[in-house]
């Protein structure tokens, strides 16, 4: 064949893998979007499911995940700083550094059923908290941890060498040089990477399901007391999160219209994390744009 | 009068001094205990699913042979023989769905990656990158359900069978991993040095010659660490799978029947099985599998990454 001629019909191929790729997107997200916002409505969001019948809402599911992510990122954004500051500033190219290396890789790349299962054993059942909130916020910071460790050390070592000269050449400490001058100009990255970890978080479910569980007790909106068991903020409660909710009624066949909530559930999983793409860049070049110019 | 503020400007110096030291040491103590963390979590990880997994060889007396075989029947009482614990099928149903979908995608995530990268940079980038970012975010339930209400009925209309499938886990599978391979082959085709794709031109070769035999080549090592980590991906992928399946124990014959996966197995019985219990364990082996594969595509990947070509 005429190379010309294999050429042009390559390009023709790409473009249509190209064509199919992005068909396929907007496919995806036209039928999540129009099935769902036939459904969602204030009553949908805010009313508990039913059990049985149809019209049931995912009001405790929705704020059950958004709760989850919150009690994750009390736990990883503090140990991902400390982590990912060591990984960039402290770490020496030896066994112990290539090792933390391997372990984030294994981490990072773990089915998160064997994450939910480790959960499941430790969390949930060594600890004799049951299934529970703590439960799922700790197995979801199993594979966040490793996420946030990277976002840091990336964020930390894009940061300009001569910044971190300038500043240890006028005396002041490595740990302040870190802390006042490194962190600051890292902080867009760092931001950016923890909304972006945040909205993978917020879709999980098979960590969730055998830690979290799968059910959520009747909640008492008014009851912002968190050692009460009724309350919403109760972390030794057990809650299923809008993901998990929506693998449970299209498994179980229980309640008649389980394909309508799930249609209303997923486009409010897949908005969230719309949001969540969005907000990373915006509030990223916000920051960069106010640190800069100051 | 200047020796006492040579003595005072000496304090403040030399104070600040001890504790800034102080703070420095915490400081260094502090973030390597945050990384340590990972260690910890890793090494517990491995310990609990360890001997889990391996407490249905060693305590509950099940033989390999009799775990490595099709024969599935964990409630098949005494009498009849049972019960079986054969995890032979789901393991093989594992390796057939991610091998396929790692076959659908690997072409088309590459493809994507050459049209971003080769042929159309400017608008390509602008428009398939957010593609392939959102699709990375799209929830797996969600790819579940879509599959659950759009796929299975069209195979089942069109097709034939059920329509819960290995071919509908195979496609969800397939556009799941797209992005992970699409995003790495980018990244791979990128590294590539401009100057080598002017000498091919130079060279009179067309830009298909220089795509497939110099590109491709060039960057092979990591488009295949690509590949490779879109099939651990599928290979854990647990609820998505599940939905589609059908999951029945059986070693599929064809596209059309329904199959069951390692992780589709565990997350439908690990909650209705009795803690300890050897049919409990059985679940806690596959788990087990499921680790030491994650551990045997890290592996792959670090021999494949290990050497560069130019």
């Amino acid at each position: 064949m005429n190379a010309k001629v294999a050429d042009r019909i390559a390009t023709v191929l790409f473009y249509m893998i190209a064509l199919l790729i992005v068909g396929l997107l907007t496919g995806l997200l036209g039928f999540i979007l129009v099935r769902g916002l036939m459904v969602i409505d204030w009553n949908f969001l805010t009313t508990p499911p039913s059990a049985v019948r149809e019209g049931g809402g995912i009001g405790p599911q929705l704020f059950n995940s958004f709760y989850l992510l919150v009690l994750t990122m009390l736990i990883t954004i503090p140990l991902g700083l400390g982590g990912g500051i060591y990984m960039a500033e402290y770490a020496k190219p030896n066994k112990v550094t290539s090792f933390i290396r391997l372990s984030i890789e294994v981490l990072s790349s773990l089915p998160s059923i064997v994450v939910g299962l480790f959960g499941l054993l430790v969390f949930v059942q060594y600890t004799g908290w049951g299934f529970s909130l703590a439960a799922g916020a700790l197995a979801l910071a199993v594979f966040n941890l490793p996420l946030m460790v990277r976002v840091v050390e990336q964020a930390i070592e894009s940061v300009p060498r001569e910044q971190k000269d300038a500043s240890l050449a006028l005396g002041i400490t490595h740990w302040q040089t870190i802390t006042k001058v490194m962190l600051p100009v890292a902080l867009p990255g760092i931001v950016t990477g923890t909304i972006l970890a945040s909205g993978r978080v917020f879709g999980e479910a098979a960590a969730i399901m055998f830690t979290a569980g799968m059910s959520s007790p009747a909640l008492n909106f008014s009851d912002w007391d968190p050692s009460s068991p009724a309350s919403p903020l109760n972390p030794f409660r057990p809650a299923s999160t809008l993901a998990v909710h929506i693998w449970k009624i299209n498994s179980e066949g229980l309640i008649p219209d389980a394909v309508e909530v799930s249609a209303g559930a997923s486009a409010v999983l897949v908005i969230a994390v719309l949001l969540f793409n969005l907000l990373a860049r915006g509030l990223g070049r916000y920051i960069h744009r106010k640190m800069t110019s100051s | 009068m200047q020796n006492d503020v040579q003595n005072s400007l000496g304090e403040i110096l030399a104070k600040p001094a001890k504790k800034q030291k102080r703070i420095e040491v915490m400081g260094r103590t502090l973030t390597l205990v945050s990384a340590s963390m990972l260690i910890i979590t890793l090494a517990s990880l491995l310990y609990f699913i360890a001997s889990k997994g391996l407490s249905t060889f060693f305590v509950d007396g099940v033989s390999l042979s009799n775990f490595f075989s099709t024969n599935w029947g964990p409630n098949v009482s005494p009498d009849q023989g049972g019960p079986f614990y054969g995890a032979l099928a789901f393991i093989v149903g594992s390796f057939l769905v991610t091998i396929l979908a790692a076959l659908i995608s690997a072409p088309l995530g590459v493809g994507a990656a050459i049209f971003m990268t080769e042929i159309a940079p400017a608008w390509g980038r602008k428009v398939l990158q957010p593609v392939t970012e959102l699709l990375v975010g799209i929830p797996s339930v969600v790819y579940g359900f879509i599959g659950l209400t759009v796929l299975v009925p069209f195979i089942r209309n069109h097709l034939g069978g059920q329509g819960f499938s290995l071919l509908a886990g195979v496609i969800v599978l397939s556009v799941m991993i797209l992005p992970t391979i699409t995003s790495i082959a980018v990244d791979t085709i990128q590294a590539i040095p401009k100057k080598i794709r002017e000498a091919s031109y130079a060279l009179g070769a067309t830009r298909w010659q220089t795509i497939s035999r110099i590109l491709v080549r060039t960057s092979l090592p990591g488009l295949m660490t690509g590949v490779v980590l879109g099939m651990a991906r599928a290979f854990g992928e647990a609820l998505a799978v599940q939905m589609v399946i059908g999951n029945s124990g059986m070693v599929p014959g064809s596209l059309l029947e329904p199959i069951s996966t390692l992780t589709s197995v565990i997350t439908l019985n690990m909650g209705n099985t009795v803690q300890g219990s050897t049919y409990n364990n059985a679940l806690w082996s596959m788990a087990f599998i499921l680790l030491l594969m994650t551990l045997f595509f890290i592996l792959l990947i670090r021999l494949m990454t290990r050497r560069r070509e130019y």
